[in-house]
């Protein structure tokens, strides 16, 4: 019923390989029938490592970083054209921040005043290998986006009240954009995983994966060997 | 009738339409003004521009986006594929200064791989006009396609009037047993006076606007290379992946062959220098043409070669 209703409000997934966090989603909004996440990279499906508009609910395919800014910028400017009220929101990740065309996009967008959009930065504070200050340093987060003429707030991005207050003030100033940056921690909820660099792409084992899904609930933490494949 | 006067007529009369550039207003300069908020201008973004233009796409606009050539077919490349292509949105591309006309620009500017790249992409389609009456004549139709579309843009006025544009059919301006010549874009002007050169040398000549490069007209190509002793394929663009690409393919696909002379960019960036100066170098002037097919030399007399506005 919302698919396809030109006044809803639109969720880009920049940070396309972020797609299985979008699956669990749908499954709970009842969007996506569980039973197909087994198809997992099936040819019989859809379901693979990126997002693609085959999975209702997706609006946009991604997967090559520091796109979806300026397509989100677009639609933007679409539903500003026709007066509408809907916001757009367009997710990204601190690592993909090294996408000069992210860059761009912030200007386009505050050079458009285009206030009914939301950039949304997880900012895990890692990229593919690495943290990013080890690699490519984003601080001071805040202010290069204040330079770059948004309005920006930060939050905790695992503080659920502080998302809500935060994503129901929208604009946050009139004609600029709006960026949220959330610190978040990369595995949260996982201590074996949390943080940690070489756990970030595995293809874990069956016991693997059962004792890390009790560590989720709070039991013991899982001893893993699985190394790392980055493929990135 | 004009670029810029066709674009204003059909944006003004379906809402649909929303003109963007990356700050190159050469084509567009009085839009901003008709058009306001369905005139874009990203600045220097070529990236975002077409980020934006299938952003729009998506909500049912049909952008008619403008860029340098080379910018736009190179620096945003991947968007144009990803972000038209994959999704098929119907992104018109209007590229300006493609080929020779990038005249003393340099090599940064020239773009003579733009109709591979862009032929590579699958949904794309792509075109090419001899001069502005060619182009007015094909871009209503190109316009409406459901497809993403690359149109190398050429608004040079000509003497030549151009038949109605079929979507996907090559301009037969005349046909020859002894040779045809298949070109497109900028490079017509100069066939023709090749042709005429042939002609007064006594040969039967046919010519091809191919005006439509994918898809490509097969049947004309056929047809000439049943009715004609050799083709010459003349293109302001690298031999590699162009026309001359195009009619190897076709000729394959139908297990024909064809005696063949390519007179195209070898491996190289092209002289830059005054247009006139340009194609005199480079040996891609009507009797240079004329010359090379005829494999002697000719007194017929080169015309003159119009400067393009901006080396005035």
């Amino acid at each position: 019923e919302t698919f396809d209703n030109p006044n809803r409000d639109y969720l880009f997934l920049s940070k396309g390989h972020d797609v299985p966090a979008l699956y669990g989603t749908f499954v709970e909004l009842g969007w996506l029938d569980a039973a197909r996440l087994k198809n997992h990279l099936s040819a019989a499906d859809n379901i693979y490592w990126h997002p693609n508009t085959k999975i209702d609910g997706i609006e946009f395919h991604s997967g090559s970083l520091g796109h979806l800014p300026s397509v989100s910028i677009g639609v933007a400017m679409d539903i500003k054209l026709r007066g509408g009220k809907n916001k757009v929101v367009c997710i990204l990740g601190d690592g993909e921040l090294n996408e000069g065309s992210c860059w761009e996009a912030v200007l386009v967008a505050n050079a458009y005043k285009l206030d009914n959009l939301i950039f949304v930065i997880d900012r895990n504070h890692f990229q593919a290998n690495m943290r990013t200050e080890d690699l490519i340093p984003l601080e001071p987060l805040h202010d290069k986006f204040t330079a770059f003429g948004a309005v920006v707030k930060r939050i905790d991005g695992h503080d659920f009240n502080a998302l809500h207050d935060t994503f129901s003030t929208f604009p946050f100033e009139k004609d600029k954009l709006n960026v949220v940056i959330c610190d978040t921690v990369r595995g949260k909820g996982l201590p074996s995983i949390e943080e940690r660099a070489d756990r970030w792409f595995c293809n874990f084992t069956e016991g693997e994966v059962n004792s890390l899904l009790k560590e989720l609930e709070g039991e013991a933490m899982t001893e893993l060997e699985s190394e790392t494949l980055v493929v990135r | 009738m004009t670029y810029e006067e066709l674009l204003k007529q059909t944006a003004l009369n379906d809402e649909r339409f929303i003109v963007m550039t990356a700050e190159n207003r050469a084509l567009v300069r009085t839009l901003p003004a008709v058009l306001k908020g369905r005139f874009i201008d990203t600045g220097i973004t070529e990236q975002t521009m077409i980020g934006a233009a299938a952003g729009l796409a998506l909500r049912g606009r049909i952008p008619v986006v403008h860029a340098l050539s080379s910018f736009l077919t190179m620096r945003a490349f991947e968007f144009i594929r990803t972000d038209a292509g994959i999704p098929n949105l119907p992104l018109k591309l209007s590229s300006f200064i493609p080929g020779f006309l990038s005249d003393g620009n340099g090599a940064t500017h020239q773009s003579i791989e733009d109709i591979a790249l862009m032929r590579g992409i699958p949904n794309m389609t792509v075109f090419a006009a001899a001069d502005e009456d060619d182009l007015v004549k094909m871009l209503p139709q190109i316009w409406q396609l459901p497809n993403p579309s690359y149109v190398r843009i050429c608004t040079r006025t000509s003497l030549y009037k151009h038949n109605d544009f079929e979507m996907g059919k090559a301009e037969v301006i005349s046909e020859g047993s002894d040779v045809t010549i298949l070109t497109y874009g900028f490079m017509f002007e100069q066939c023709l006076i090749a042709k005429d050169i042939l002609e007064s040398e006594g040969l039967s000549v046919g010519l091809l606007n191919m005006r439509s490069l994918k898809p490509v007209d097969e049947a004309a190509i056929l047809k000439v290379v049943k009715n004609s002793e050799m083709l010459v394929t003349v293109e302001d663009h690298f031999q590699t992946g162009g026309l001359y690409s195009i009619l190897a393919e076709v000729l394959l696909e139908n297990q024909k062959t064809a005696k063949v002379l390519p007179i195209a960019l070898k491996e190289k960036w092209f002289k830059p220098a005054r247009l006139n100066e340009v194609l005199e170098y480079e040996g891609f002037t009507g009797k240079q043409i004329a010359e090379k097919i005829l494999g002697t030399r000719v007194n017929a007399t080169q015309p003159e070669i119009a400067l393009t506005e901006f080396a005035e």
